[in-house]
């Protein structure tokens, strides 16, 4: 039976001192069938096929609406001539963060994490700490523990934009983000439940407004936000801060925010920035 | 939902719906017509017309039909590759009052004269589902393996397919029929826990008022 909540997780895992990481295998292997094995084995092809997205990006491409390609490399030319406000680090994860969404823009070969349009938010934070010596067997616990903290949010609220909002598929990235970041650093359970708290606070009430409908504007620079975010939330959780509210109550008021999130707010390209000058400009001088 | 379903699936971009969801729907139309299709026409409804050509929808659903899946690499380029296959097809849209947003018709026919329509949406993530199959309205998922059934509307037909799958120890986990006009076509839609054989799907032809048998592994 999949986990219905992130405090029944924790509390699973402390009476059979298990690691957030087992108990969400452990839950796949049962609901799924198959060996242990063959779930990890499967991890471990959505992993090679994020690494795969980072190194085949190509800064050449452009989508077809001609709306996005480019920036990722941009980003990287800049960080290599050194000076970033936010350091090395933040700017390869803001890099990462631009190639996997451009790559999905340009119709490249992405993981769905939760959907497509967040494609970019965990590669993003899991690839620099890859490079930085983290080891592939750490980065699958870690992958487990965001997988687990995605099923607990689409089983309490949701994690399409259509259904809630910009706030439930990049607030949901960022959430599964700051969790595999915390299990990476070795940080407790409570601090794992604290930095999804935190990094679905910071982006609760997010609305979703693509320009013409497309997964391009503003999706692929805040899938940038998701990212840069689950870094904060991480980091204040593995400093000791502490959410006030509850993960699990969190993740219930993104739910609450997003069935009273008007329709134009939710995927239809009705409103925000879908409906501002500009985006109705580029919405009509698209031919097809 | 599993949690390769939250991590997943590898998928050629923009979205899950609009272009992982329309490749299923024209592969589970290719399994249905069951041989190489040479000619399609396709129809796109509602969020599938207004924005699926910059989701890249249209070539998907092209993709699919030609056999491909949704990480296929060869997907932004089908309409190439139907091209030098000699596949030709038409693409309009329409309006199909009551469907889901995400919903496109597929008629296919193969080299012998056979056509098949299949009407589906893309309802979420990339899971799909089959709305009717010519002209008999259906519910398919198809993310299960899955036995579609043709079959004549005459008693003991559902009894005979049955006591089949129970001697090959098939286990069903679900099953809904579906049918028009009382004493015509009837379509049986059977999930089961684990693939089959071909061998079994032969036997389920030879069943006495079965018409068509397809098979569907679980996508
Ligand atoms: S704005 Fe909408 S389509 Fe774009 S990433 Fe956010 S939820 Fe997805």
């Amino acid at each position: 039976m999949a986990y219905r909540s992130l405090q029944e997780i924790i509390e699973f895992c402390e009476q059979e001192n298990k690691a957030f990481w087992e108990a969400i295998l452990e839950d796949d292997v049962s609901e799924r069938g198959g060996a242990k094995a063959d779930s990890v084995g499967k991890m471990q092809t959505m992993w090679q096929a994020m690494r795969d997205a980072g190194e085949n990006y190509d800064g050449n491409l452009r989508s077809k609406s001609n709306l996005s390609g480019g920036d990722g490399a941009k980003m990287q030319e800049y960080s290599a001539a050194g000076g970033t406000i936010g350091g090395e680090f933040m700017a390869e994860v803001i890099a990462e963060a631009l190639k996997t969404g451009e790559s999905n823009a340009c119709m490249k070969k992405i993981v769905a994490a939760p959907t497509a349009g967040a494609c970019g938010v965990l590669p993003a934070v899991l690839l620099p700490m890859y490079r930085r010596g983290v080891s592939e067997e750490k980065i699958i616990e870690a992958l487990y523990v965001a997988a687990g903290i995605g099923q607990v949010i689409a089983a309490r609220a949701f994690i399409s934009g259509a259904a809630g909002g910009c706030q439930a598929e990049v607030g949901s990235a960022s959430s599964m983000a700051a969790g595999a970041l915390v299990h990476l650093r070795g940080g407790s359970h409570k601090q794992i439940l604290h930095a999804v708290a935190m990094a679905m606070k910071m982006l609760l009430g997010l609305v979703c407004d693509p320009v013409a409908g497309l997964v391009e504007v503003p999706c692929i620079k805040r899938n940038v936000g998701g990212a840069v975010n689950a870094i904060a939330a991480a980091d204040m959780a593995l400093a000791g801060i502490e959410s006030v509210i509850p993960a699990d109550e969190v993740i219930d008021a993104m739910k609450e925010v997003g069935m009273n999130m008007a329709p134009a707010y939710r995927e239809t390209a009705r409103g925000g920035l879908a409906r501002t000058k500009t985006g109705r400009k580029i919405t009509a001088g698209m031919k097809w | 939902m599993n949690i390769f379903d939250i991590l997943g699936p590898v998928m050629i971009g923009p979205s899950s719906s609009h272009t992982a969801g329309a490749v299923k729907l024209g592969y589970v139309a290719r399994r249905l017509l069951g041989t190489e299709p040479i000619a399609a026409k396709i129809y796109l409804h509602g969020s599938f017309a207004d924005t699926g050509r910059g989701h890249g929808t249209d070539r998907a659903v092209v993709a699919g039909i030609l056999g491909m899946k949704e990480d296929d690499e060869r997907i932004p380029f089908s309409y190439e590759i139907a091209a030098e296959k000699g596949f030709h097809f038409s693409m309009e849209n329409i309006q199909l009052p009551g469907a889901h947003p995400n919903t496109v018709i597929m008629e296919l026919t193969d080299a012998a004269g056979r056509r098949i329509e299949v009407q589906g949406s893309s309802i979420g993530g990339s899971r799909i589902m089959i709305n009717k199959i010519d002209q008999a309205e259906v519910e398919c998922t198809a993310e299960y393996p899955t036995l579609i059934i043709h079959n004549k509307d005459l008693p003991g037909c559902v009894a005979e397919v049955t006591s089949v799958l129970a001697a090959k120890k098939i286990n069903i986990a679900t099953m809904r029929l579906f049918r028009g006009k009382r004493g015509t076509q009837a379509v049986m839609i059977i999930e089961i826990d684990e693939a089959i054989e071909k061998e079994v799907i032969d036997k389920l032809e030879m069943i006495f008022g079965i018409m068509k048998v397809t098979y569907i592994p679980g996508m």
